[in-house]
Parts: structure tokens; sequence; C-alpha cells
């Protein structure tokens, strides 16, 4: 912890990873690299390459192009015991045939280490989640909650450099997934291992990561903090796939920063545009989260107005999102997330027009085609 | 053709980084290239020798298909064909036919006494395929009890008896895959089918048997398969009616006419190879029919249904029941049906040198069950689990034995073995030999079942003990085989049993001081002391029932120290945590 984090090489860096199934490519030359201590999330649809990207770190499946470097050493041509991380599966792979204590001990029965010391190890691994209690009973006989902290301990165990998670909590129950979620996250920050986990679950990967690497179609849209991601999705597939988001067809207007939006001027930050400002006329795709729409007197005197018809209203809980018809567009659709008190104070209905505001520093524009 | 490139729109290779050859993978390889060896020299070699010998005549010389000629242009032995398809097709439709409705009455009904039927349908398992034709020729052959009692001769000898004695012979093993295929049904679908006012015929037809169709498929195969291959019946009761597993018997034992041996034991691979693909195909489509929601169906009540088969699994149970209680009197008695003095001078064997054949029986169906059980277990893991270019192959290999004729693999190994001037002819006229020809003759189901309960177990396991940095290995030994411990015992069971009845694989390999009791039961019926011949299968089967029995107690024993873990909810999970 001493050392200057830019003396430090990282933790684990793929240069240029690609991987084919047949005709099949899984990865397109994927390049990233991750610091000491980090924890990082491989997020995407089914498909998406990042379960292979995992395995390929772990030396379980072989790429066909490109290298894995652990702490600066390239260990592309190491099998995966000689890599020196700790797994979970998203099954837990628990010997059932073994108690928890012996479970968690699997990993240093081989090495020379004394049958007292691996004792001390379990149990304070097993302490640390709080499981000690059940070091004699089987996997069968515990929670699947539990089942995934004792498979957690016994990546643990033999003190790895780095901990791999392939959709940990995809096996669990609701509650019991947000509960472990924040176990996970502080046990690695107090342990401060390398982390590197696979979730197709956005809210799990914004809740949990230090950075978040968005993949699609084998190949990497955008990394960065969970905020930055959420709130500057660098392309229109970021932004469906991480939160709500809807999507207005537009045109780019003669100035620079405007758009048309059916018969409506509609002024963005030009910091929010993806690249090189657009020509006047060139399709453009405007972008803006539900929650970031302004409904009620606040859209009255704002800037970007557009007035909308209600065509439903679904109760959500704590907020209700109303969907709205832009009206002379018949097609273009926006869904607007109101806290329950504010919709309560508009005193509107299904059917209703409703005058609402884009926030311009909430607009993303991405241009057609690019 | 899709581009197959990188982002950057450099091309992706073919071929994949390689990991450096570690230790555990020259393992790997020796594991994969030990089995290869094995299935090598027991399979492939032998069956390439056979077809190889069918192509010389007895002085070696190449004649091409002049042996193939010569036996389809002898009318007497060519019938052998037609006999032996005959016979094996109708023994087919008769056992699968009385088996379905066996199986039925187990597990549709309500009738009581299911316990006892399903180990009395069990018993022809522990009997070597000539016992049942003994009873029946005790009971209708020309000196049988029924003929002198009645003074009618029913002719059982030829194609009636070898179908008699076949179907009593296969019906547990037709049961037993019905049985299976009955279970495994969901009640939800029946009461669909009474909702929508479907008639209990319909209900048959659209529910009940497309559900088992894939057992039934199963079932023939199996029937088919054995009879086509079985010898000691036809070879008992068969009279003048030859079929190819006695034709192959004839030509090599009766002829010395090796290269005819040859010739039709290729000539009967045919028959047996295509029931095996046909399986294989109609398998291939099969689905799950039970998932984790179904319902087991519980049979309501019928007194008409129960009645009806209560009395017919009692005709069939007193049928199998009869036939073991007919060899076990004559074996007991001065001389079957004159004499019905009580004795036990039939079992002195004096005519096989005593109980040489019965104690070689059981050292080699011990031994058969050890190295059946490593080489299907080691196999099916190395297949399953050290996934290289030679899996595919070596899977095709270890399930190809099944339709492999016992008698053919014995003449095989003949050809093979019994080379003067080859190292591999030390092996010839050993109890080694006969160990190997009966692994080799069972292999395909104890590697199936081995291959299902690898395939049970999570696939991450080597993965998470590789990450742990413990070899493979020994996850192997710690986790692999504990967990299957029961398959374990199971297999070894099964070899055991089927190495101590079987005669076709071991018929020709047998030598002096290597006679098996199967062999010396056939050896006795031939030189008519059919009474020792009786004596001996029941020493059989009681050594059968006994192994069976202890297996039995031995596996609670197991089930209670090993699989303690499988007791799920033996301890309460603890619920107020800390």
């Amino acid at each position: 912890m001493m050392e200057s984090a830019a003396t430090r090489p990282a933790a684990v860096a793929l240069e240029g990873i690609a991987k084919r199934f047949g005709v099949f490519i899984a990865l397109r030359g994927v390049s990233l690299s991750v610091e000491p201590g980090e924890f990082v999330c491989f997020l995407g649809p089914s498909g998406c390459g990042k379960t292979t990207l995992l395995r390929i770190i772990a030396g379980l499946e072989r790429q066909n192009a490109g290298a894995v470097m652990m702490a600066g050493r390239d260990v592309s041509s190491l099998p995966p015991s000689e890599r020196n991380y700790g797994i979970v599966f998203q099954s837990y792979a628990l010997f059932p045939n073994l108690t928890v204590a012996r479970n968690v001990g699997y990993g240093l029965e081989t090495r020379k280490v004394g049958r007292a010391a691996i004792d001390a190890r379990v149990d304070e691994l097993l302490t640390l989640v709080g499981l000690r209690h059940h070091r004699d009973k089987y996997p069968a006989q515990l929670s699947g909650g539990e089942q995934q902290r004792i498979a957690l301990c016994r990546a643990l165990a033999p003190s790895p450099a780095l901990l791999l998670l392939d959709e940990p909590l995809s096996a669990l129950d609701a509650r019991v997934r947000q509960s472990l979620r924040h176990e996970i996250r502080a046990l690695q920050r107090r342990l401060g291992i390398t982390t590197i986990m696979v979730t197709h679950d956005q809210e799990e990967a914004l809740a949990m990561a230090d950075r978040i690497v968005v993949m699609n179609h084998g190949v990497v849209e955008q990394v960065g903090p969970p905020v930055e991601v959420y709130t500057r999705p660098r392309s229109p597939f970021v932004a469906r796939f991480v939160g709500q988001m809807n999507f207005l067809a537009a045109t780019a207007g003669a100035r620079p920063g405007t758009a048309r939006l059916g018969g409506a001027e509609i002024s963005y930050l030009p910091a929010q545009a993806d690249g090189a400002e657009a020509a006047p006329g060139e399709a453009l795709t405007l972008a803006i989260r539900p929650e970031e729409i302004v409904v009620g007197p606040a859209a009255q005197t704002a800037p970007n107005r557009l007035v909308t018809r209600i065509r439903s209203v679904q109760f959500l809980g704590s907020f209700t999102r109303l969907v709205l018809t832009v009206p002379g567009d018949g097609d273009t659709v926006l869904e607007c997330d109101v806290a329950a008190n504010a919709f309560a104070e508009l005193g509107v209905k299904e059917g209703d027009e409703l005058p609402l505001a884009l926030r311009s520093d909430a607009l993303r524009v991405f241009r057609v085609g690019r | 053709m899709a581009v197959v490139a990188t982002e950057a729109g450099a091309p992706i290779p073919e071929r994949v980084v390689r990991h450096r050859f570690g230790r555990e993978d020259a393992v790997r390889w020796a594991l994969v290239a030990g089995f290869a060896l094995v299935l090598y020299f027991f399979i492939v070699l032998p069956m390439g020798k056979i077809m190889w010998r069918s192509l010389l005549d007895n002085d070696g010389r190449w004649i091409g298909l002049a042996n193939y000629a010569r036996y389809f242009g002898t009318p007497a032995i060519a019938a052998s064909i037609t006999n032996s398809l005959f016979v094996a097709l109708l023994s087919m439709a008769l056992t699968v036919g009385l088996a379905f409705l066996y199986a039925y009455a187990l597990t549709r009904t309500q009738m009581p006494g299911k316990g006892v039927f399903r180990v009395v349908a069990m018993l022809p398992i522990f009997a070597p395929s000539l016992v049942q034709a003994f009873a029946f020729v005790y009971v209708f052959g020309n000196n049988g009890i029924f003929t002198r009692a009645t003074g009618w001769n029913v002719g059982i000898y030829g194609a009636k008896g070898i179908v008699l004695a076949e179907v009593f012979y296969c019906f547990p093993h037709a049961l037993l895959i019905l049985i299976a295929a009955l279970s495994a049904t969901d009640a939800r679908l029946y009461d669909a089918a009474r909702t929508l006012g479907a008639s209990n015929l319909k209900t048959f037809l659209t529910v009940t048997l497309p559900g088992v169709k894939f057992g039934l498929v199963s079932a023939c195969f199996v029937v088919f398969t054995t009879v086509i291959t079985d010898f000691g019946a036809p070879k008992v009761i068969g009279g003048k009616f030859s079929v190819m597993a006695t034709e192959i018997y004839n030509q090599v034992s009766g002829q010395q006419n090796f290269t005819m041996g040859a010739t039709v034991s290729v000539v009967l691979l045919i028959p047996a190879v295509l029931a095996f693909v046909v399986d294989r195909i109609v398998q291939r489509r099969q689905y799950a029919l039970v998932t984790a929601a179904s319902r087991p169906l519980v049979p309501a009540p019928s007194r008409l249904a129960d009645g009806a088969a209560l009395g017919y699994c009692a005709a069939i149970a007193a049928v199998i029941a009869g036939i073991y209680l007919v060899i076990l009197i004559a074996s007991l008695v001065h001389r079957w049906p004159y004499n019905m003095g009580l004795t036990l001078k039939h079992y002195a064997f004096d005519t096989v040198g005593g109980y040489t054949p019965l104690w070689n029986s059981v050292y080699v169906s011990l031994w058969t069950a050890v190295v059946g059980t490593v080489l299907t277990f080691g196999g099916a893991y190395v297949v399953e689990k050290c996934r290289t270019l030679a899996s595919g192959p070596l899977y095709l290999l270890s399930i190809l034995p099944v339709s492999i004729p016992g008698m053919v693999l014995g003449l095989a190994y003949i050809f093979t073995f019994n080379a003067p001037d080859s190292l591999l002819n030390r092996f010839y006229a050993t109890l080694a030999i006969l160990v190997v020809s009966n692994v080799i003759h069972y292999f395909t189901v104890g590697f199936l079942t081995a291959t299902a309960s690898l395939k049970q177990m999570d696939a991450e396991f080597e993965n998470v003990s590789a990450s742990l940095g413990v070899p493979f290995y020994r996850t192997f030994w710690r986790v692999t085989v504990p967990i299957a411990l029961p398959t374990i015992v199971a297999i070894s069971m099964y070899f055991f049993l089927n190495a101590m009845v079987t005669l076709s694989a071991v018929v020709f390999l047998v030598a002096p001081g290597t006679e098996l009791a199967a062999v010396a039961v056939l050896l006795m019926d031939d030189a008519g002391d059919t009474a020792q011949a009786a004596a001996m299968s029941v020493l059989i089967i009681g050594i059968g029932l006994a192994v069976r029995l202890l297996y039995w107690i031995a596996m609670k024993g197991v089930t209670r120290r090993t699989q303690a873990w499988t007791q799920v909810g033996a301890l309460p999970a603890s619920g107020g945590q800390p």
C-alpha cells in the first residue's frame, strides 16, 4: 500500500484478446487493465463474451490471440494452477462430500502447510463471513447464500492475488442478493484484493464496482466508474443497457448544439455529443433518462419544452411511470418517472396533456449510423 | 464466409495460444493413451483380425469373398441366418409384450405383492442362458415329466423351445427398462387427458405409449441383440434347428474350421450392429419427460384392473419360479423323472474335476468386477474430463462392444492371442484373458453408467481444483470417486454377476486348468450329465443371489457412511444467525 500506484504494474492487463469458436467470434481483440485492489465488473447481455473473457484470464479457456499479463508477468502460457487466483462460479461447485471446513481448506491441503495452520486459516475465513458455527456441516445443509460465502472462503483461503467471480449472485433470490452485494464488497475492500466480477445485472455492477467494463458482441463498449457509465454513456447500447433510457429521433439544427425534434428546437450541451459536431440536417438520436425529464411548474419556464399527451400511468411504488406520446409524431413514446408525491401534485390522468422540458445538461446526443 | 477478424481488422488465427505442457498434462495424456491402447488391443485389433481372417482360407491364403460365397451357397448353413432372425424377432415381440404388461401391472396398478413379483422376475439374471432351456427339456423333452405323464410330445426341440427359453432368459432385462420408462411419467398429463374427455384407450394411445416409446425401443434392442447372439439356449434345446451362434460353435469347436467361424461371425455382426445403430439414432431424439415440476402418478385402485394384473403377474412369476424349482429338484434327485429319491451325488462334479470350475468362475468374476469397474469408470472419466481430439473416437469404441456377440469376441481373441510367435501369446490360455474378454463383452453398460454419473457432477469441480492449485487426479480421488461410490459398486456388481453366468464370451477361451462353471454346465450337458449340469447351475445361481444380498447389505452401509452428505435436512439448518 506504501508504493505509489504509478510505479506498480497493473494487477491484470489484457492485450488484444481475441477468441473464436469456429466462425463465431466471442471476443474481437479486447484490451484493458485492472489496477491493484480494484473491483471491476464485466457487464453485458448474455453472449457478449464477458464470461469467455473471465475464463481466459483464469486459463480455463485459451485465447486465439492476445496476451494476459498479471502483475507485469505474461501468464498466457501458464495453466490455471500457476496463475494465482481464486474463483467462485455461479453454481459454487462446492464439493458435496466434504464438510464446510474441508471445502475451505481444500486448496491448502496440497501445499506444505501444517494441519494446525490450515485449521487456523479456515476458522479465520469462516469467522470473517460469520459462518464459523457451520464448519462441520455439509454444503447441502446450508442455504444458497451461505454456500455462496463458503465458496468465497474457499477461493480466498490460499491468499490469491486475484479474485474472479462468475455471476456469483445470480442463483440467489433478490433479498439475499442485495445483502451479499454489500458483504462481498466490504470483504473485498477489507482484504484489498483485486477482483473481477462477471454479471449481466446492471444494478449489481453499479452498486459494487469501482469500474464497469460494458461489453457487447465481443467488444468493449465503455470502461468507466459507475457514475460515468450511467450519466455519460458512450454509445446507444450502453445507454440502453445500463438503466432506463428514452430515445428520440431528431435532426441536427442549423446552429451548433441544437437539434430539431418535430416542430421544436432542442438545445444541448456540445460536451454531451459523441465526437465531432454533426452537419445541419444530419440524423441524430437524442437520449434522456426517465427521471431527468422535468414536469410540473418547473417545466413551464424551462427551455426545450415539449407538450405531450399521457398514454398510460403505471404506479410503481415510490415513483410513478408516465408513458407519453409526442403529438405530431405518433411513433415517439417517452417514459417519464415522477416521484409519487410529485405526481399527486401534478393532478393529471390518462389522456391529459402534459408539458415537459428536456434538461439540456441531461440530454445525450448520438449521431445515427456511427 | 464471415470475416474472422478483430475490431482492428487483424485476422484471428484458428489455433489457440498453447499452455505450457506441465506434469498434469503429462498424466492426462498418459491416461488417454493408456485407455486408447487398451481399447486398441482388446477391441480394434481383434475385430480387425477376425474380419481379415474371414477373407483367407484355412491355410492363410487370400481368397477374397469366397468364404462368404460358400456360406450363402450352402443351404444348410445359410438357413441359420433366417433361423436366427426368425427366433430373435419372435422372442423380441413376445418378451417385450409380456414384460410390458408385467411392468404396467407393477407401476400402474394397486395390485398386492409387487415386491415379490419384482424379485421373482429378476431370477433369470442370475442364471446362464442354458438353464431356462434345461427346465423346458426336463418338462417337455422326450423324457420330460409332462411328456411322460400325458404321453403327448409337444416337440420342444427347435424354434419353439429356443423362443420359450429366450423369452424367460431376457424377461428381466426388458422388464427393468420398461419399469424405468413407465415410472418416468407426469400425473398432470393424465389429469389433462381426463379433463379433455379422453377415453382410457385414447389416453393410453396418446399419453402412455408415446411416453414409453424410447423404453420400448431400448427393450426391443436389448432382447433382439441378446437372443441373436445367445448360444446357450439353442445349443441345449435347438435340436437340428441351426442358428448363427451355434453355427459358429460347430464350425470352430466341431470342425476346427476357423475361417468359416470367422465368416459367420462377421455376418452375425451385421444385425447386431444394425440394431445398435437404430437404437442410438432413436435414443438421440429422446427428451426429458420428467421435470422438477412433474407430479408422480399414483394409480387409482380398481378391482378389475388390480385383479387382472395380479392374475397375470402370478402366472408369469409361477413359470419363472417353476423353471428354477425344476432345476433345483432335478439336481437333487437320483434320476429325473424315473427315480425321484433325494441325493447329493450330482454335486460331486466328477466329470469336470470337482469344484475347480466353480472357484475359477468366482475368481474370474471378482477380477472382472475389479478390472471392469476401474476400466469403465476410469475410461468414462478420461473421455468426459480429459477432452482431447481422441474423446469422440474413444467414446464410440467404448459403446461399441454391446453390439459384438460374445462368441465373435472370443473367436477374435483366439485369432489375436493364439499367435505362437507373438508376445501376445503369453496371454492365451490364462485366466487373465477370460477376465479381459468378460470386461470387454460387458464394457458398454458399465461405461455408460459411469458416464451418466460423471455428467451429473458439477463441471466446474476440476476448474475450482485447478484454481486452487490442486491436481485433477487428487480431486478425482477426494471428490469424484466418493460421490460416485454407489454407482461404482453397482457397476462392479453388474460385472460380477454377468461374468458368473456368461458362456458365449468365454467358451472358446477356456483351456485345461482355466475351466469355468458356465462352460462346465455346457460340457456336462453335452456329455449327457444333465443332473450335474443342473447342480452346477444351482450353485451359480446360489452364489449370484448370495453376492446380490451381500451387495444390498453393503450398500446400506456404504450409503450410511460415505453418503452422509446426501442426508439433506438431517440436521436442522440453523435459523437464528448471530
